[in-house]
C-alpha cells in the first residue's frame, strides 16, 4: 500500500507553462481525491506527468518511496492506470474487444477463459453488457465513457487516474461512475485521482479535493476547507456560495460576478 | 430508467457471444484459406496445356506421380507463378493493413507513400539508362534498382519523420511528395525514353507475375516470415492504436517506436513485392478493407484475413489475366483492379456499419 507524492512538477510546452511547482501532499491509499480546477488549468498535464506519456521539466512523482522515473514504462504503466477524456471512435472494434484489450495489456495472443469472463464481469458491472457486441463508432459520448471506464477499472493497480469521467453522462450513470469509481479504490487500497468539473459531485465523492489555477496547486485539504477557501472563487472567477444539503452533503451554488 | 431496466444479457451470455464471434473469426480465416488453396489449384490448371482439378491436386500434394510433361508445366513454369501471385498479394495486403493502422487513414497503401513511385523509378533507371544502382547483380538489375531506390525512398521518409515527429500527418505528407517527386523524376526518364524503352517501362508498370521463379517466391516468403513475426507480436498494440494515440499510450503503447518498427517492415514487405512483380495496385488499399468489413479491426484477425484478402485477389487476377484472351497474358495491374472493384463496391453498399467517418 503505497501513498502517492507529487512534488515540484513543472512542465512547459516551449515557452508556455503549463504546471509550475505543482506540489501536493501525500496521497493516501484507498481515498479519493479530486483535481478541481478551470479549464486549462493544468489538469490534464498533471495526469500525463503522474501516468508517464510526458516527462516534467522538474519535479518528482514518487509512489511509496520509489521515484516514477525509476520504473520502466511497462511497469510504470501496469501500476498506473491513466483514462484519458476521449478516445477516437472510428474503428471496427466492438466493446467486448476494447475491454479484452485493456484486459490482456497488450501481452500474448491467446485469450484464456479466465480473460473472457473477467470481461464478461466487468461490462455486466459497469453496466454495459448490451452493449457487448456493439463497434465502439456506434456509441455515444456518454457510452463510450461507461466503456473507457470499464477499461481502467478492470485491471489491479496502485493508481488510477480518471480525466473527467462523468462530463458526458446523465445524472444516473454520474452517480453511478463515481460509486464504482469509489468503491474500487477502497476495496484495492489503490490511490484514487478524479478531475472533475462538477463541484458537488467533488464534494460528495472525493475524501480530499486539490484546487489547480493556472499551473499552480492553490488550495488542498478536505472538501469543506477547499470549497470555503477564498481561492476558489477567485480562480473560477464566480461568486460562490456553500449551503448544506438535505442529507448534510455540502452544496456549491455559483453566481456570475 | 437505467440500462440495467431491459433485462441485461448474463455474463455468460457475453462469453458466449464473444466465443461464437471468434470461432467465427477462425472459420472465415480457415475457409479463406482453403478457398486460397483452390484457386492456386485452378490457377496451375489454367492455361493452354489440358490439366485437370483433380490430377493437378494429385500433383501439387505428391510430386512423384507426375510425368515429365505434368512435372515441367506444374512444378517448372505454372506453380511458381501462382505461389507468386499469393505471397506478394499477402505482402500487399499485409502492407496496406498496417499502413492504415499506424497511419490511422484508410486511404493508405504502399501507393501513398510513394513507394511504388520509387519503385517505378528505380525500374525506368534502369531500363532507360542501363544504370544498375548495385553493379554487378546481372541480369536482375531492372528488379535490384526498384528494390533499392524504394529502400531508399523509405529510408529518407524514416528520417523525416524523426526530424519532424512521428505523426500520421507527417509521414503522409512527405509520403506524398515523394510519391510525386518520383512521378516527376519518371516523366523526365519517360520524356527522353526510346519508343521500346517507354513501352518497357508502361509494360513494367501494369505488372506482370510471368517473371516469378522459384528462388524469388522464397524471397518473399523469407521476408514475409521475418515481418510477420514482428506484427504478430505487436497486434494488441496495433489493435489498441486504432482506439488514438492518446488512448493506445494510456494503455502502455510506445506510439512513436511503433509507428517506426511497424513502418520499417511495411516498407521491406513493399519494397520486395512492388520490385518483383511491378507497380500492382489496389491489392494494398482493398485487402485490408476486405478484412476490415468482413472480421473488424481485432488484429488477431484482420491481420491474417488481410493477408488472405490479398493473395486471394492476386490469386485471382493471375487467373483472370490467362483466361480472359486464350493464349493472351495481360497486366496483372490493369486486371486487379477492374476484378477487385465491383467485389469492394458490393461490400461497400451492403455494409451497414460505417467505420472512418
Amino acid at each position: 500500500m503505497n501513498a502517492l507524492t507529487i512534488s515540484e512538477l513543472s512542465f512547459a510546452y516551449g515557452a508556455r507553462a503549463i504546471l509550475q511547482n505543482a506540489t501536493v501532499s501525500p496521497l493516501q491509499p484507498g481515498r479519493l481525491t479530486a483535481l478541481i480546477g478551470p479549464n486549462a488549468s493544468g489538469k490534464s498535464t498533471l495526469f500525463k506527468l503522474i501516468a508517464g506519456l510526458l516527462t516534467p521539466a522538474s519535479g518528482r512523482v514518487v509512489l511509496g518511496d520509489t521515484d516514477l522515473a525509476m520504473f520502466t514504462t511497462r511497469d510504470r504503466l501496469s501500476r498506473i492506470r491513466f483514462m484519458p477524456q476521449f478516445f477516437a471512435a472510428n474503428a471496427a472494434l466492438t466493446v467486448f474487444d476494447v475491454v479484452m484489450m485493456a484486459e490482456k495489456q497488450l501481452q500474448g495472443w491467446r485469450v484464456s477463459a479466465q480473460d473472457m469472463s473477467r470481461v464478461a464481469e466487468a461490462l455486466h458491472e459497469g453496466g454495459i453488457g448490451h452493449l457487448a457486441e456493439a463497434y465502439v463508432s456506434e456509441l455515444s459520448g456518454g457510452q463510450s465513457q461507461l466503456v473507457s471506464c470499464v477499461q481502467a477499472l478492470i485491471r489491479p493497480a496502485d493508481v488510477y487516474l480518471f480525466d473527467e469521467p462523468t462530463s458526458a453522462l446523465d445524472l444516473h450513470h454520474q452517480l453511478a461512475v463515481l460509486s464504482r469509481i469509489r468503491f474500487a479504490v477502497e476495496d484495492r487500497g489503490a490511490v484514487g485521482i478524479v478531475a472533475l468539473h462538477d463541484l458537488n459531485l467533488a464534494a460528495r465523492f472525493a475524501d480530499h479535493l486539490v484546487l489547480l489555477g493556472q499551473g499552480r496547486v492553490l488550495a488542498e485539504g478536505s472538501p469543506s476547507e477547499v470549497l470555503n477557501d477564498p481561492a476558489l472563487s477567485a480562480t473560477y472567477g464566480v461568486d460562490i456560495t456553500i449551503s448544506k444539503g438535505p442529507r448534510e452533503d455540502l452544496t456549491v451554488h455559483a453566481y456570475a460576478s | 430508467m437505467t440500462d440495467q431496466a431491459l433485462s441485461p444479457p448474463s455474463s455468460q451470455e457475453l462469453v458466449r457471444n464473444y466465443r461464437r464471434r471468434s470461432a467465427t473469426r477462425a472459420a472465415l480465416v480457415l475457409g479463406a484459406a482453403a478457398v486460397l488453396f483452390a484457386t492456386v489449384v485452378v490457377d496451375v490448371i489454367t492455361g493452354p496445356a489440358d490439366l485437370n482439378f483433380l490430377r493437378t491436386l494429385q500433383v501439387i500434394l505428391q510430386p512423384s506421380v507426375a510425368t515429365v510433361q505434368e512435372e515441367v508445366i506444374i512444378w517448372d513454369l505454372r506453380l511458381p507463378v501462382a505461389l507468386m501471385a499469393v505471397v506478394v498479394g499477402a505482402m500487399l495486403g499485409v502492407a496496406g493493413a498496417e499502413m492504415q493502422t499506424i497511419l490511422n487513414n484508410p486511404l493508405a497503401d504502399p501507393f501513398t507513400l510513394g513507394l511504388s513511385s520509387a519503385a517505378s523509378f528505380g525500374a525506368a533507371l534502369a531500363i532507360v539508362l542501363g544504370w544498375s544502382v548495385i553493379p554487378g547483380v546481372g541480369g536482375l538489375f531492372v528488379t535490384v534498382n526498384a528494390f533499392v531506390v524504394a529502400m531508399l525512398t523509405s529510408l529518407a521518409l524514416f528520417g523525416f519523420t524523426r526530424l519532424r515527429g512521428v505523426t500520421p500527418e507527417a509521414m503522409i505528407l512527405v509520403g506524398i511528395a515523394m510519391l510525386f517527386t518520383f512521378n516527376a523524376l519518371l516523366a523526365f526518364l519517360q520524356y527522353g525514353a526510346s519508343e521500346l524503352q517507354l513501352a518497357q517501362i508502361i509494360f513494367w508498370q501494369l505488372g506482370s507475375l510471368a517473371r516469378a521463379t522459384w528462388t524469388k517466391v522464397g524471397i518473399c516468403l523469407l521476408v514475409l516470415l521475418i515481418v510477420l513475426p514482428y506484427f504478430i507480436r505487436q497486434s494488441w498494440a496495433l489493435t489498441a492504436l486504432r482506439m488514438g494515440e492518446e488512448k493506445a499510450a494510456a494503455l502502455g503503447v510506445n506510439v512513436p517506436l511503433l509507428r517506426l518498427g511497424v513502418l520499417a517492415g511495411v516498407s521491406l514487405l513493399s519494397a520486395v513485392a512492388v520490385s518483383f512483380v511491378g507497380a500492382v495496385a489496389f491489392v494494398g488499399l482493398v485487402g485490408p478493407h476486405i478484412a476490415r468489413m468482413i472480421v473488424g479491426e481485432d488484429q488477431r484477425g484482420f491481420l491474417p484475413l488481410s493477408a488472405l484478402a490479398g493473395a486471394l485477389i492476386l490469386s485471382g487476377t493471375s487467373i483472370a489475366s490467362k483466361a480472359i484472351t486464350p493464349g493472351v497474358v495481360y497486366p496483372i495491374g490493369m486486371i486487379t483492379s477492374l476484378i477487385g472493384i465491383p467485389f469492394f463496391l458490393s461490400l461497400i453498399l451492403s455494409q451497414r456499419k460505417r467505420h472512418w467517418q
